[in-house]
């Protein structure tokens, strides 16, 4: 009997699979830098106009990051194709002090020859100059390439328009873990389940998800290679098995296991095998993240009596609690210039993201809650991804390391939660 | 009649098994690329609970009798708190002492929290209760091995309020057997 019940319920699960939703992420901006970079992207010659050419995709980045003010140039005649053709005086007068020119021709083997330059109108130079064969459906591709190129060029910081991010939806009794591009396009579902879906972090090539899943009724954790979508449940010991989190150099994974008793951080290889506990605490050791140059780990633990953030050099074995204010500071994420830590703060019963300096102490708070968690940096360090409890149901939300630029990323009708930001393309 | 029907449903979940490749491959991956079984799957036991209870309980099965105190399985806790509250203790004696006699029987307890908090350490926070019960249960005469502790943290509340009174209700262990 209890066969046939579960046959059913794998027929149902079967059927769900058919309808997987596919809602996409669009992403607002709610909040501006104080200063912001006046630019022109002017219309690419030949890219066929409209938010799926080149140039509207470039422009489309720039602006979700908040840095830049879109100055329009359409009045200006004739319009520029390359950087010579650039009167600088005219744009002066519009209030640009960056001008993106460029053009898309056909070859005649199918493919496209796309080509852009980024006048400095002040310092009246040309700051960049480059040109891409790209087949029919790297348009996108292409576009957040070149957004990142005049993204470094005009910020000092590299772009993250070409990063792909992870989150799970949950709709009803479903949970998926989606994969799209950062700015929300191309969603794809790479895991369906009707447990939960938890902590996915990438490895730092950005070929593997290591995630958590409650599909064997306990939490296991789970590395999915992207391009042929096969995993392995590589922590799937006796008790629970949760927050995985990559080593640098993608071929370790701290988890937290139970299965000697007690919540404890241990290191394993990311294909599976050898386990070696990494601490012997009496309380609770979780939420490991490495700092990125792989000497230490940091990560959540109740010893000191309330949950706070420690860190141990795991060659030594030592470890320094990291932060003291409040008495709830979970969730650690180093930052990539290893400079200091993402974390998420209790005050007054609200849930807040918040950064810290080690060199000064100083802390930052930078959302406003009441529900914020889960965040994740991107890989220039510059924006933070986190999922905040709006209204009952969850949706994304980011901010820049500096409190100004703020986002919100919604889905329609779907519960989002648990963003990981991916890395930079190799 | 209620039987009747309920081979009927079995049939025909039978047959679609049967053209099925795998009994055991509720968990689709499709990145790209192949489909991994697994087995698991959530409302499983939900269903089983209420579909199956009025044919099997025919045996006399002491977990299923709701006059039984086995037939209980829900532990709750206080606030911040990981200590089995006074008025379970008989619940989670009967439980060990059910254990003690039946040496081939396994449970598992799994440790919920309400939904405040990081998601990763409420489910430290939710082992730590499904802990507690299980300690209590070996003092009372049940094997280490007899128990598996898991948490759900706060992944699956029972009650999806955001009130004290839903909070209350996900503190929680359940205490679940072996093949049910």
């Amino acid at each position: 009997m209890p066969r046939s019940i579960k046959c059913g319920f794998i027929l149902a699960v079967f059927l769900f699979a058919a309808v997987s939703a596919r809602a996409q992420l669009t992403i607002d901006i709610v909040g501006g830098a104080g200063t912001t970079i006046p630019i022109s992207i002017v219309p690419f010659d030949g890219d066929g106009g409209g938010p799926a050419a080149v140039s509207s995709i470039v422009a489309a980045d720039l602006a979700r990051s908040g840095l830049f003010k879109m100055i329009d140039g359409s009045a200006i005649s004739p319009r520029p194709q390359r950087a010579t053709e650039v009167r600088v005086g005219d744009w002066r007068a519009q209030g640009a002090d960056a001008v993106v020119v460029g053009t898309m021709r056909p070859q005649p083997d199918g493919r496209a020859d796309v080509r852009f330059d980024l006048v400095d109108t002040v310092k009246q130079q040309t700051l960049a100059s480059q040109s891409y064969l790209i087949g029919v459906n790297q348009t996108r591709a292409t576009a957040h390439r070149i957004a990142d190129v005049i993204y470094e060029k005009l910020t000092g910081d590299k772009g993250v328009f070409s990063t792909r991010i992870a989150y799970v939806t949950k709709q009803g009794p479903r949970f998926q873990l989606v994969v799209a591009d950062a700015d929300g396009a191309d969603p794809q579902t790479v895991v369906s389940s009707n447990e939960p879906i938890l902590s996915p972090k990438w490895s730092p090539e950005g070929t593997r998800l290591a995630y958590v899943s409650f599909e064997q009724k306990k939490p296991i954790v789970y590395v999915q290679n992207m391009s042929t979508g096969k995993r392995a449940a590589i922590a799937n010991f006796r008790g629970s098995n949760s927050s995985p989190a990559w080593s640098p150099d993608g071929r370790q994974l701290a988890v937290t296991l139970t299965r000697d008793g007690n919540s404890q951080i241990f290191v394993m290889n990311a294909e599976g095998g050898n386990v070696r506990r990494v601490m012997n605490s009496p309380g609770i050791d979780t939420e490991a993240c490495y700092t990125p140059d792989g000497q230490s780990l940091l990560f959540t633990s109740d010893r000191g009596g309330s949950p706070q953030i420690y860190r141990l050099n795991i060659a030594s074995g030592a470890v320094e609690r990291v932060t003291f204010d409040g008495s709830y500071n979970v969730s650690p994420r180093a930052l990539p210039d290893g400079k200091g830590i993402v974390f998420v703060r209790r005050d007054g019963g609200r849930f807040q993201i918040a950064i810290m300096d080690y060199a000064t102490r100083q802390t930052q708070v930078l959302t406003q809650g009441p529900d914020d968690e889960s965040p994740s940096i991107a890989p220039n360090g510059k924006m933070i991804l986190y999922a905040n409890e709006g209204g009952g149901r969850g949706t994304l939300a980011a901010v820049s390391s500096d409190g100004r630029v703020k986002q919100r990323l919604s889905a329609s009708a779907l519960d989002v939660r648990e963003p990981a930001w991916g890395p930079l393309p190799q | 009649m209620h039987k009747f029907l309920f081979t009927a449903i079995a049939v025909v979940f039978l047959g679609a098994c049967s053209t099925a490749p795998q009994v055991n491959a509720p968990v689709d991956d499709k990145s790209v690329g192949a489909t991994t079984g697994t087995t698991g799957g959530a409302n499983t036991s939900g269903t089983a609970g209420s579909g199956v209870s009025g044919s099997n309980v025919a045996g006399g099965n002491p977990l299923r009798d709701p006059a039984n105190i086995l037939s209980k399985r829900s532990i709750y806790f206080d606030f911040d708190s990981f200590v089995v509250r006074d008025e379970f203790k008989p619940l989670v004696e009967a439980h060990a002492r059910y254990l003690a006699a039946n040496r081939s029987a396994h449970l598992t307890v799994q440790g919920n929290t309400d939904e405040r908090g990081s998601r990763e350490y409420n489910i430290a926070l939710g082992q730590r209760r499904a802990d507690a019960a299980k300690r209590m249960m070996t003092l009372y005469g049940a094997q280490d091995s007899q128990i598996e502790t898991v948490s759900f943290g706060k992944e699956k509340p029972r009650n999806p309020g955001n009130d004290e009174a839903a909070y209350a209700e996900n503190r929680r262990d359940d205490i679940v057997y072996a093949g049910e």
